[in-house]
């Protein structure tokens, strides 16, 4: 038992169980605050793997941003008995047997997959190489192999960037943008 | 973190899936399902990062696509929190069982 690995086991047993509040809490805004302790759970998990980038976006993003958004809109609709839906039981037991039916099958899918080739270096590219790949600057690994082929065919990697990737998301933001401010203007209400 | 493999990364983020599946079919209130929705985009998010840990040739894609998912998700949670205030709008509630006006 290193380090690392009691790490996980308290991240993973933290967002694990945060997780199953936010599907058994019947209360939304317990459920909100459920739903903040994955998210942060999952950051953490983010750190742990070395990426230190893509948690902190995590952290800022989506626990700043994404999870304040939703508890507005709990806010802004949860009155009396909309706070406290009751799911009936019937559905619960569907919904479990499914749920454990894809959990079993996912976890099986993920025990057979072809593990990846075992390499030395494991430093994940930090916001530097990041922002360069998203500017356009071609870069890749240059031990990187294509995976998953037979072990007699040898493929590198191309070099990739994800410009284009990255201007689609800039204007695909400017449209929800518009698109949620059209969508939630204050109207006259139909119907009391 | 070598010996511990990919393999309980996995296993997590199926479990993260799986609660958010069960959350998006059983949840009355629309917003409990958008909580559905973030907790599956996690789990995928989860992947991502993974694969992009253990397998050297993502280890820049990995990132880059969980960053567009979390950019994604945050403009998802934008508009879809816009329809159901206009849901709520229109029907004083967020039971998403009373949003049958496109039953045949």
């Amino acid at each position: 038992m290193t380090l690392p690995v009691v790490l996980f086991a308290i991240v993973a047993t933290i967002t694990a169980v945060s997780a199953l509040g936010v599907v058994l809490s019947r209360n939304v805004v317990r459920m909100a605050v459920w739903l903040l302790f994955t998210l942060i759970g999952v950051s953490l998990l983010y750190f742990l793997l070395g990426a230190e980038f893509t948690g902190t976006v995590q952290l800022i993003v989506y626990v700043g941003g994404t999870l304040i958004l939703i508890v507005f809109g709990v806010m802004l609709t949860a009155q009396g008995p909309l706070r406290e839906l009751r799911t009936r039981p019937a559905e619960w037991v569907v919904g479990g047997i499914v749920g454990a039916l894809l959990f079993g099958l996912l976890v099986t899918a993920s025990y057979q997959i072809a593990l990846p080739p075992a390499s030395t270096d494991h430093t994940l590219p930090g916001p530097g190489p990041l922002g360069l790949t998203f500017l356009g600057v071609t870069e890749t690994s240059p031990t990187a192999n294509v995976t998953g082929l037979p072990d007699d065919v040898v493929v590198p990697r191309k070099p990739v960037a994800y410009l284009l990737p990255f201007e689609i998301v800039s204007v695909h933001l400017l449209v929800v943008l518009i698109g949620a401010a059209y969508l939630a203007r204050a109207k006259r209400r139909v119907k009391a | 973190m070598n010996e511990l493999g990919i393999q309980p990364f996995l296993i997590l983020s199926a479990f993260l899936f799986v609660c958010g599946v069960v959350c998006i079919a059983s949840k009355r209130n629309a917003i409990g399902v958008l909580m559905g929705v973030e907790l599956v985009l996690n789990a995928a998010n989860i992947n991502l990062v993974a694969f992009a840990r253990f397998n050297p040739a993502f280890r820049l894609d990995g990132q880059v696509f969980a960053l567009m998912v979390i950019v994604l998700a945050a403009a998802e949670a934008a508009v879809a929190l816009a329809i159901i205030l206009n849901f709520y709008n229109n029907h004083a509630t967020v039971d998403v069982d009373s949003a049958d006006e496109l039953k045949g």
